[in-house]
């Protein structure tokens, strides 16, 4: 179903915890709310499910007003990150709960929760461990079983907070690319939180990156990554280089010297560029060039990350170089960036 | 010895200890100690109440116990229990529930009052019903004019009761459910519980075992209390005399055999709650244990 939030400003006491937030959640998408601790994005996600009220601002579900309706009445699966399972109940008695406790009007039939919680147990790929309490699973076996249980009740919306913060990085692997399968299989509106970007790069259709109670920046992974609109979003996701420089005659100085970059249409005046250790090419000129002292490398996998010292912009920037490029300390580099950005003041 | 480590080196035997370990001499001391304490202070004075109430042969501690004043005070302090344990078992959920769940002004307060009844000597416990409903007191005269009787009489016994009891229950649970946090009952609201069923199905299966302990300790102690019952009860022979009251009675009239089998049901009582919670935590270890993780 077709979420929409409008204009949602929400205070914890005196403080803002969500600004004038709005955002359109498409029918049968799997959105990521990122953002670093703090940024409301939890906040955001508890209000769409109804365990928060809004100060102010509207949540839709569908064109109706979900705003004035209780948790329960929203009828949404919430996935929590310390999976709150009912300990003293059965993995089957967990996933058939939302289906138990509705009213004998609206309640299916015994034999039918079982039927419809063992399907589920299976889509999740838990069969056979129905008998189960939860303290009997492992970390990743419980989230699944806190999945199915959310799922069973044909939710309007899925929401995931923090789905895979409390698992090793192994299983969180692993559970993201499940996570993606089942998606795909079920085709439930899904909107999970996460503060970890690639685990939101590599999941999700598209993605939100929040920060001090607003949202940045919406767009698709590759969106985000290529074309961040704001420093923030360029500092926040990937790993990033800032330099200082100026604009003159639609050319980016650093110092004295022109880097070689051109800014057709931007204003004389300073600025901030931004690029990505990666979207750089190596020059052997020094004219048309940014040069740079190395001062440290170091081989990660595949690659070789050089620590430059730039001594016209009195900072430090670092570049990926191909792991056969060998440089010695000390030694001076040349360079351009072939893709950036720049942020005026 | 267990917690030895044999090292052999170059022939001779030597014993290196584990470094939390203790000389024999320490350990033997300090567990020798332990047991005397114990045997002392415990075993003794309990071994005691049994002998004395016995010595004259099972017959006379059947006898004095079905005296009839004997016997309305076991029904009185039955009666009492019935209903302080109960009303202490609700009070004391809604209590925590309500600390332990939600955010409220005056929260540290309240969970001081909670603690109130531990704080002050049941003596003075009792004496706020003498003061509030005696009859010089502002609410004395208008029960007088009603034929309401509280002080010197069952309902006063009750309240005092209910008062030192107070925090048994609360005082259990609210640690627990702090503990537990609020997410189970979101995430059964999530899935369309009502409030009753969340709490009911939820809520109440995660602090069964605290409570249940809560509530063994709550009754417990509404049998044995004795300074608060013995401000308001006025002590009427076998109207408003509870066990612990009628012990000293028979006590200070030099009736020792039925001072002592009263006594003895009292310290039954204690045994019996003890034996049923060593039980309930053999039984259940791994549901309770369970239940304090997330």
């Amino acid at each position: 179903m077709e979420v929409r939030v409008q204009n949602i400003r929400k205070e914890f006491g005196r403080f803002p915890a969500l600004n004038d937030v709005s955002l359109d959640i498409r029918s049968g998408e799997l959105i990521a709310l990122l953002g670093p601790s703090g940024s409301g994005k939890t906040t955001l996600l508890r209000l769409i499910a109804g365990l928060e009220s809004p100060t102010e601002g509207t949540v839709y579900f569908g064109n109706e007003d979900a705003s004035r309706k209780t948790v329960q009445q929203r009828n949404i699966g919430f996935v929590f990150q310390h999976y709150a399972l009912f300990r003293h109940m059965t993995v089957l008695d967990n996933v058939s709960f939302g289906l138990t406790i509705r009213p004998s009007g609206r309640r299916p039939a015994k034999a039918d929760i079982r039927k419809r919680a063992l399907e589920l147990l299976d889509l999740v790929q838990l069969s056979g461990l129905e008998k189960r309490y939860p303290a009997q699973l492992s970390g990743g076996q419980r989230q699944r079983v806190a999945l199915a249980r959310a799922m069973a009740v044909e939710p309007n919306v899925l929401l995931l907070d923090e789905p895979f913060g409390a698992l090793d990085a192994q299983v969180r692997k692993e559970l993201r690319r499940w996570l993606r399968e089942i998606h795909d299989r079920t085709g439930h509106t899904t909107v999970f939180v996460t503060h970890d970007q690639d685990e939101a790069l590599e999941l999700a259709d598209r993605v939100v990156v929040m920060s001090k109670g607003q949202i940045e920046q919406i767009g698709t992974p590759d969106e985000i990554y290529d074309t961040p609109n704001s420093p923030f979003v360029f500092g926040f996701i990937g790993e990033s280089n800032i330099l200082p420089v100026r604009v003159e005659n639609g050319q980016l100085w650093i110092g004295d010297r022109s880097i070689g970059v051109s800014a057709q249409g931007e204003a004389d005046g300073p600025g901030q560029l931004y690029f990505r250790p990666h979207d750089i090419e190596l020059l052997d000129s020094s004219d048309g060039c940014i040069t740079g002292l190395v001062t440290v490398t170091r081989r990660v996998a595949g690659t070789r990350h050089v620590e430059l010292d730039i001594d016209a912009a009195h900072s430090k920037v670092e570049i990926e170089l191909p792991p056969e490029k060998v440089t010695s300390d000390h030694s001076r580099i040349a360079f351009r960036p072939t893709r950036w950005k720049l942020f005026r003041d | 010895m267990a917690h030895d480590v044999t090292t052999t080196g170059t022939g001779n035997t030597e014993l290196v200890r584990v470094a939390t370990s203790e000389s024999r001499f320490a350990r033997y001391g300090l567990i020798g100690t332990a047991l005397c304490f114990v045997a002392l202070f415990l075993v003794l004075p309990l071994a005691a109440v049994f002998t004395e109430a016995m010595r004259n042969g099972p017959g006379e501690f059947l006898t004095v116990l079905s005296d009839p004043e004997t016997f309305a005070a076991i029904e009185l302090t039955l009666l009492v229990a019935v209903i302080a344990v109960p009303l202490n078992l609700v009070f004391g959920i809604a209590a925590a529930w309500a600390i332990a769940k939600f955010e409220f002004k005056g929260k540290a307060f309240l969970t001081t009052l909670i603690d109130l009844p531990f704080s002050v000597s049941p003596v003075i416990s009792g004496l706020v019903f003498v003061l509030l409903f005696g009859s010089h007191s502002l609410l004395g005269p208008w029960l007088q004019s009603h034929g309401i009787q509280i002080l010197f009489a069952v309902p006063g016994i009750v309240l005092a009761t209910v008062f030192v009891t107070f925090p048994f229950v609360a005082r259990e649970l609210i640690p627990l459910m702090q503990e537990q946090g609020t997410s189970d009952e979101e995430a059964a609201l999530s899935l369309g519980a009502s409030g009753w069923q969340t709490f009911w199905y939820v809520t109440l299966p995660n602090i069964k075992w605290g409570l249940l302990y809560g509530v063994l300790l709550c009754n417990a102690r509404a049998m044995g209390e004795f300074g608060a019952v013995s401000v308001v009860s006025g002590h009427i022979r076998g109207l408003t005399n509870t066990m612990p009251l009628q012990v000293e009675i028979l006590y200070n009239e030099y009736n020792f055999v039925a001072a002592f089998a009263v006594a003895t049901l009292l310290a039954l009582l204690a045994l019996v709650t003890l034996v049923l919670k060593s039980l309930l935590e053999m039984k259940y270890s791994e549901q309770i244990a369970a239940s304090r993780r997330h």
